[in-house]
């Protein structure tokens, strides 16, 4: 079945089984791997995009959800890597391993966007989902104050 | 160009630049293996410059988050005296006979590394000094290198390195050449920033499960729940009617469906109708086992360690202890679970892969195929972690045998979080009954152990498996009468290194128990470290450093403190780990850490590292076991299986003591005290002795 919707700023078209989630639509189909599959039951977060502005799992949210929406993965965050939470995470060099960063950045995006000067309390609500392995936490959390320092004065 | 076989063509760009092979073998027992005794060794080929300047350094260690990419860059770069921001970096083909064994096991890739990277830029910043010199027909000895330039100071001439890189290959490589006073270092011991971050922050990085091929095909693989257990017969009729599903064929593990992409293939699994012959281990349970565990401690085991004689001392003892300790099994769990990709051809096969063990891996394909290793190309790419999982080839195996039933045909072969949760190759539960006996004066005469737990290698009856004791027969406490033993106790579940290995649960039991002699002798926990470690510098210096920076023994109002130290991986680290109960609800406020990890490469690495294992720690200290019943695990995902998250995270402070020694491991060395460190602080605030990890909120009602 063919599923039309807006992917990072373009129109796409899939023809495929209506109950495959995000996931495997846009790592498989698409060949956008930047969103990492680590659950598959939105445990973890490493798959998380934005649908329609909002951070989702991709894992659980059939493609057939997605028609007439808008998503934007990692890939098209930012064209030049610039979007504050990556300069931040850049600043603060916070990737180890780097597999659930993508889902990281997603979700603290998604958190600036509604809450500009997120407090820690906030951090830890948005981002007590996406699981780090490797326990970046720190440097996550000290990311996210950055990005929303940068978006601020890009603001001024 | 074909996609053909890491041979020396690979490396030897003349063309375009310098390479510079070197005649230092990764190790001395790799030289002792294969090399002959007359000198005779491969080159290893590191760098590559090329006529725009471009610095490409060949890293031969997977990268998995420790770092690899960027410190070993740094060792390379320090010698070659390059421009730090024009550094590039591949992963090395696998190519045993240029590099040696290539793997990530152990926190060894500084430590074997960090003398030939260094010579191998000396030496090509002498052959580029020698293309200079012959341009300019002056003698090198009055040249100098400045960033990635040759100068000659009596003119005021500068040569930049790619100018020079075809000239320069034309020399013979030079040994034996000096290298830099560490005082000198304008790259090694800095903080630079990692070499992977961009590519990690915009989802252009590949981890292994990102390879993508033409004509690629996806698979996923139906294993029996019972470990040892296999497949008595299938019906592939549902599965193949499944849309997607391309094909379904049995291997040794299990039976594989293929489909046209991943999810087509998991909903196939579903439907398929497998029958498993579940063998032995089907009656195995988490219980039984802590009952085997326990029987088999008070049999007689294999001597890991006797000094003294612990008997007698205990016998005579002013006050006698005696406690049993345990830890469960746990899983390893990266972000990225299992997957490779693989295609065979009847003469090649080329494999995608994230793993830790890159020649062993090549010479899995090769055994599974037939061909010879040399026909085996191994592309590595990034790990979503490791921790000791990828040490093991076993997804690796799966994908050659599904691609060596579809002979062209790319496949990628996918463990879902379930499969990676139970089919993992496990850190080994264990048990230990101790005795300990304090003198009159509260100092502890005698220590023994009774260890009871499988064994990472086998080995015959009798002899003692290392890693199953390390961590208590390498205490390096001065106690005058130790006695260690081992007795293999092996249920059937599989196991392999798990982060820090034998230390994990041995240096828990021993720290732990250490202090319950500290308290029966009236010693306060650091005090009696302090006096047993009197032969042990380096491993007292970073206690007293973690001592100092935690305030020790002046927690802030409600909290308490726990010590432990270790040494493992070349590194001495000390912990202080600060925590209240309140309620039965424990909370971590603060792990303090002190390393002497000898000279420092990447001190941002080294603190990353730090807190990595801490939190490694912390899951497997509070949060996630992994239980068994009949013969299966009991856990599947993270809703049963929890790991930490943002909101438990403690504040951690590092403290790098740096001394001039060669460099330690960095990966593994602050896993081991985490767990002693929060018991022993536990204690202080409850009285409770919590023998049993994980640490439950029931165990401190």
């Amino acid at each position: 079945m063919a599923i039309t919707f807006t992917l990072n700023g373009g129109r796409q078209t899939v023809d495929v089984n209506p109950q495959t989630p995000l996931l495997w639509v846009l790592r498989d189909t698409l060949g956008l791997t930047g969103t990492k599959f680590g659950c598959g039951m939105a445990l973890c977060g490493a798959c998380t995009v934005h649908l329609n502005g909002s951070a989702v799992r991709a894992c659980i949210t059939p493609i057939s959800s997605v028609a007439g929406k808008t998503v934007t993965s990692i890939e098209g965050l930012s064209a030049d890597t610039t979007h504050p939470v990556q300069q931040a995470w850049m600043e603060e060099d916070v990737p180890q391993c780097g597999y659930c960063q993508s889902g990281q950045l997603m979700a603290a995006a998604s958190l600036l966007a509604k809450t500009s000067r997120p407090t820690d309390a906030d951090i830890d609500e948005a981002m007590r989902g996406n699981i780090c392995r490797c326990g970046t936490y720190t440097q996550i959390r000290s990311a996210i104050h950055r990005a929303a320092a940068i978006k601020a004065g890009a603001k001024a | 160009m074909s996609e053909m076989m890491a041979n020396r063509r690979d490396f030897l760009r003349v063309g375009s630049g310098l390479l510079v092979g070197l005649f230092i073998p990764e190790s001395s027992r790799l030289a002792a293996q294969g090399r002959g005794g007359n000198g005779a060794v491969n080159p290893n080929a590191y760098i590559h410059i090329g006529a725009d300047d471009s610095v490409t350094f060949l890293i031969t260690k997977a990268e998995m988050g420790q770092g690899t990419v960027t410190s070993l860059s740094q060792l390379l770069a320090e010698e070659l005296d390059c421009d730090w921001t024009k550094v590039k970096t591949e992963f090395a083909p696998v190519n045993p006979a240029l590099y040696g064994n290539q793997g990530v096991y152990g926190s060894a890739s500084i430590r074997t590394t960090w003398a030939p990277l260094r010579q191998a830029g000396a030496a090509a910043r002498a052959m580029l000094l020698d293309a200079a010199a012959q341009k300019w027909g002056v003698e090198k000895a009055g040249l100098r290198t400045e960033n990635g330039f040759v100068v000659n100071p009596a003119s005021n001439a500068r040569l930049s390195y790619g100018s020079l890189a075809e000239g320069a290959a034309k020399f013979p490589i030079p040994t034996g050449v000096p290298l830099k006073d560490p005082k000198q270092f304008r790259i090694i011991g800095k903080s630079v920033k990692r070499l992977d971050t961009r590519d990690k922050v915009n989802g252009k990085a590949q981890f292994g499960l990102d390879a993508r091929l033409p004509g690629m095909v996806y698979a996923v693989v139906a294993r029996c729940p019972v470990f040892g257990g296999t497949v008595a017969g299938f019906d592939a009729t549902k599965a193949k009617a499944v849309p997607g599903v391309k094909n379904v064929v049995q291997i040794p593990q299990g039976v594989a469906v293929i489909g046209e992409n991943t999810w087509a293939a998991m909903q196939g699994r579903k439907a398929l109708e497998v029958r498993f012959d579940e063998g032995p281990v089907a009656s195995v349970n988490s219980e039984g086992i802590r009952k085997m565990f326990a029987e088999y401690a008070t049999q007689p085991g294999a001597v890991a360690k006797k000094t003294g004689d612990a008997e007698a001392a205990l016998a005579t003892a002013a006050k006698k202890l005696e406690a049993v300790y345990e830890a469960p099994y746990q899983s390893h769990s990266p972000m990225e679970p299992m997957n490779c990709t693989a295609v065979v051809y009847p003469d090649r096969c080329e494999i995608w892969a994230s793993t830790q063990m890159q020649s062993g891996g090549r010479s899995t394909a090769a055994q599974i195929t037939g061909l010879k290793p040399d026909q085996v190309k191994l592309n590595t790419l990034y790990l979503g972690g490791g921790f000791g999982r990828r040490s093991g080839t076993d997804f690796l195996s799966e994908a050659v045998e599904v691609a060596k039933a579809m002979p062209g045909t790319p496949v990628k072969l996918t463990w879902s979080r379930e499969d990676d949760m139970q089919h993992d190759l496990y850190r080994p539960a264990s048990y230990v009954k101790f005795a300990g006996g304090v003198d009159a004066e509260g100092w502890p005469v005698a220590l023994t152990a009774k260890v009871a737990c499988p064994s990472f290698f086998g080995g015959r009856p009798g002899t003692v498996d290392s890693t199953a004791v390390e961590g208590i027969h390498t205490l390096e406490y001065s106690i005058p009468n130790i006695y260690v033993d081992w007795r293999r106790a092996d249920p059937g579940i599989p196991t392999t290194f798990w982060r820090a290995v034998g230390y994990t649960q041995n240096t828990f039991f021993a720290e732990a128990f250490v202090d319950e002699l500290a308290h029966a002798g009236g010693k306060d926990p650091v005090e009696l470290r302090r006096k047993l470690l009197r032969n042990s510098p380096r491993l007292r210096a970073v206690l007293d450093k973690a001592a100092e920076a935690s305030n020790w023994g002046k927690p802030a109002a409600g909290r308490h403190q726990g010590v432990a130290v270790v040494n493992n991986v070349g590194s001495f680290t000390a912990m202080v780990a600060e925590v209240s109960v309140t309620a039965g609800k424990l909370k971590v406020h603060r792990v303090v850490c002190a390393v002497d990890c000898g000279h420092i490469v990447n001190p941002g690495i080294i603190r990353q590292q730090i807190e990595s294992g801490i939190v490694y720690g912390l899951s497997a200290s509070l949060k996630g076991a992994i239980t068994i019943d009949r013969g299966r695990v009991q856990q599947g995902n993270f809703n049963s299986y929890d790991v930490l998250r943002i909101d438990e995270m403690p504040r951690v402070d590092v403290h790098i003591v740096e001394t001039d020694n060669n460099p330690g491991g960095i990966g593994e060395a602050s896993v081991p005290p985490l767990a002693p460190a929060i018991a022993n602080a536990i204690f202080a605030a409850t009285g409770k002795r919590l023998r049993s990890l994980p640490i439950r909120p029931a165990d401190l009602a």
